[in-house]
């Protein structure tokens, strides 16, 4: 059996098990589109500034609903005693949590990808930023799950885990929402946006190689 | 096992930590107040006042080595976090928890003095500076350190899950603090004055040296405090403990 | 090594004897001692049974034997070699079964046991093979959920027949199970361990096996 055969298996496995409870994945896009409808309402419906404002809320309500769904990740199968077979499995326990925050993001990070657009525009923003919102997005709410996945790897033993687990991962989130808002803010202006996009890019290649090690010793903890 | 090892083994021994830092703690204090004092005196009384910020640049003589010190102690909890975690040394993680919260205070002090000097600075007291709101986000995760120790119920499990997250942290701090300040040279330009000049007089900074040593050496006593405190409390049961409370 | 996980596989461990061994090891638990300096081994064909009341950390040793859990001090050993460093051998001739089922309730027993299988190695018997051994036949296909407490505790015990697992670390494994059942997994286990596998429970129910060596260790005592 190799490693790569485990990781689509489960893969396949989360794919399935999100196809048997759909609700879980629509009820944070609602959020989502929730917290955006509540800022014009807010701060008023003056389109300069909601169009001003428009780059760094889709990007704060992304944050936000990523946050809410991170639990899932590893909190079913915590209390089923499916990750305490995954720690015993014969695989590297890194590549089963890479494998599971994969799922996660399919899950919940891309629906998120392909609503914000039309979020955007409710917020009157220049159609000319929406690819790089599309493209700061998709580099960006990866992070948000692979960084999302420490955290919940530590606070998954913890009977009301909410709260701290916020506290945990909203300070590490603040790169990803200074780069992806200022992508597209720079795109809104016409200015040059490969900088942030890089950047951004840098981010994804180090979450992607040191948070599922960082994770796994996390939830060899938390089973202990 | 080299001397580097020897070293930790030692030191990571509680009855041995609980000794040494007990004949320590009087020198420490000693060393602490003279600094203290002369740093004081000097910064306050002796140095001159500043041709532009007049007597209000003196805060620099908390609010700096405060700033330090946030950082200085989250490089040691960092250090103490790895020693935790490859060598399984229980002192370890006593130093880490017992300086967590004092590195989250000294956090907060760089915070209000730099709001503090903010008001006569730049008439309001809170700017989005680099510099403090890259604090805040340190003090954020201090507090998450310290939040995520208290809720872990089994202390083992407690302090491996807070060593983990210090080390996410150490990773995270640098990228933060450059994303914060990049994020500030796009908002809000160059306008704002730096919080320390480039160039510092030399009876500016002699004080200011003195100041962070005193800083340094009172995180040491309070520190050793705490961790001595925490040692008993765990080792109640073992017999070297018994002996010392039975024994004074 | 805490931090990361060792693949190296040390020695290859398919042919080689069963052996599992803890060593002067020691577990307490928010300043309560459960055990010191215990010393414990199991090997081929003997089937070890800890007993004593609760909360003195029968379960504690069994997390310990299989890994979950590291001793505070001393070290266990698999066929000589201590397991952190074995991991992945280990692991692939190791089954654990504790008081979580490990099944997911949204998928049937047939998917929860494949996954199992491609993540620990294919052993002698097949999916659907385990699930008729196990008196599920039948119930393959239907969601775990909508099985009753014994027949999803059987399909968790299948786990230990679809890997080629030399070691079986069960926790209390005749819960919710009727007496048909225990008599099914008391036959289970007579014939891993006339192959020469080693078994290591907990249980409140009298054990009744009529193959093996069957060793007690009482934790209550001492």
């Amino acid at each position: 059996m190799s490693v790569w055969q485990a990781f689509i298996e489960l893969l396949k496995r989360d794919l399935r098990l999100a196809m048997r409870r759909r609700a879980e994945i629509a009820n944070p896009l609602l959020f989502f589109v929730m917290v955006i409808v509540l800022f014009p309402l807010g701060v008023g419906a003056e389109p300069n500034l909601l169009e001003r404002m428009s780059a760094g809320v889709v990007w704060v309500a992304a944050l936000l609903a990523a946050l809410l769904t991170l639990d899932s990740i590893f909190r079913s199968d915590f209390e089923d005693g499916t990750l305490e077979q995954l720690l015993l499995s014969a695989q590297p326990l890194s590549v089963m949590v890479l494998a599971k925050v994969v799922a996660h993001w399919l899950v919940t990070g891309l629906p998120l990808l392909l609503v914000a657009p039309l979020l955007a525009m409710l917020l009157g923003m220049k159609s000319a930023a929406m690819g790089t919102l599309m493209l700061s997005l998709l580099l960006g709410t990866p992070v948000l799950s692979l960084i999302g996945a420490i955290g919940v790897a530590l606070t998954v033993g913890l009977r009301r885990a909410g709260v701290i687990l916020s506290l945990l991962v909203l300070p590490l989130y603040v790169p990803v929402l200074i780069f992806g808002a200022a992508a597209v803010d720079a795109a809104a202006s016409g200015l040059p946006v490969a900088g942030q996009l890089y950047i951004l890019a840098a981010f994804l290649a180090m979450a992607l190689s040191l948070a599922p090690v960082a994770a796994a010793s996390a939830l060899r903890i938390s089973l202990s | 096992m080299n001397s580097f090892m020897k070293w930790i083994h030692k030191w990571g021994s509680p009855p041995w930590f609980y000794r040494v830092s007990g004949m320590m703690l009087p020198w420490l204090t000693g060393l602490f107040v003279i600094t203290l004092v002369y740093g004081l005196y000097a910064g306050l009384v002796l140095a001159p006042a500043d041709y532009q910020q007049g007597d209000s640049f003196r805060i620099i003589y908390v609010h700096v080595p405060a700033a330090w010190m946030g950082m200085f102690i989250y490089m040691v909890m960092a250090a103490a976090a790895v020693v935790h975690l490859v060598w399984r040394i229980k002192i370890a993680d006593v130093v880490l928890i017992s300086s967590a919260p004092i590195g989250a205070s000294f956090a907060f002090i760089a915070l209000v003095t730099g709001s503090l000097w903010g008001k006569p600075m730049w008439g309001t007291w809170w700017t989005w500076d680099a510099r403090l709101t890259s604090e805040l986000l340190l003090l954020f995760i201090y507090l998450g350190i310290i939040a995520l120790h208290s809720a872990v119920e089994d202390r083992q499990s407690a302090g491996r899950a807070t060593a983990v997250l210090t080390l996410v942290g150490v990773v995270n701090i640098p990228i933060i603090h450059y994303s914060v300040v990049w994020w500030n040279t796009l908002h809000q330009g160059t306008t704002v004055m730096r919080l320390d000049g480039p160039a510092i007089a030399p009876e500016m900074l002699w004080p200011l040296l003195s100041m962070a040593i005193a800083f340094k050496l009172y995180y040491v006593i309070v520190m050793m405090l705490r961790a001595r405190g925490e040692i008993l409390a765990r080792e109640t049961k073992s017999r070297w403990v018994r002996e010392l409370v039975g024994g004074e | 090594m805490p931090f990361f996980y060792s693949s190296i596989s040390v020695t290859d461990l398919a042919n080689s004897t069963v052996h599992l061994q803890a060593d002067s090891v020691e577990c307490s638990r928010d300043d309560r001692l459960l055990f010191e300096n215990l010393s414990v081994e199991v090997s081929g064909g003997e089937a070890l049974i800890l007993e004593g009341r609760n909360g003195t950390g029968k379960t504690t040793l069994l997390r310990i034997l299989c890994g979950l859990r590291r001793p505070d001090e001393g070290e266990v050993r698999w066929s000589g070699v201590p397991i952190e460093e074995c991991a992945v051998d280990f692991h692939r001739h190791m089954v654990y079964v504790g008081h979580l089922d490990g099944i997911k309730r949204e998928l049937s027993a047939l998917e929860n046991l494949r996954v199992l299988q491609t993540l620990s190695g294919r052993g002698r018997y097949s999916v659907e093979e385990a699930l008729e051994a196990v008196k599920l036949g039948g119930f393959e296909d239907i969601p775990v959920h909508f099985l009753s407490a014994g027949q999803k505790r059987r399909a968790a015990l299948a786990r230990l027949l679809v890997t080629d697992a030399r070691l079986w670390v069960l926790d209390e494994p005749f819960t919710s199970l009727d007496v048909h059942g225990i008599e099914l997994v008391e036959s289970l286990m007579d014939t891993h361990l006339s192959a020469a596998g080693a078994l290591v429970m907990t249980s409140h129910h009298q054990v009744h096996l009529s193959a093996g060596v069957i060793k007690r260790l009482n934790l209550s005592e001492g």
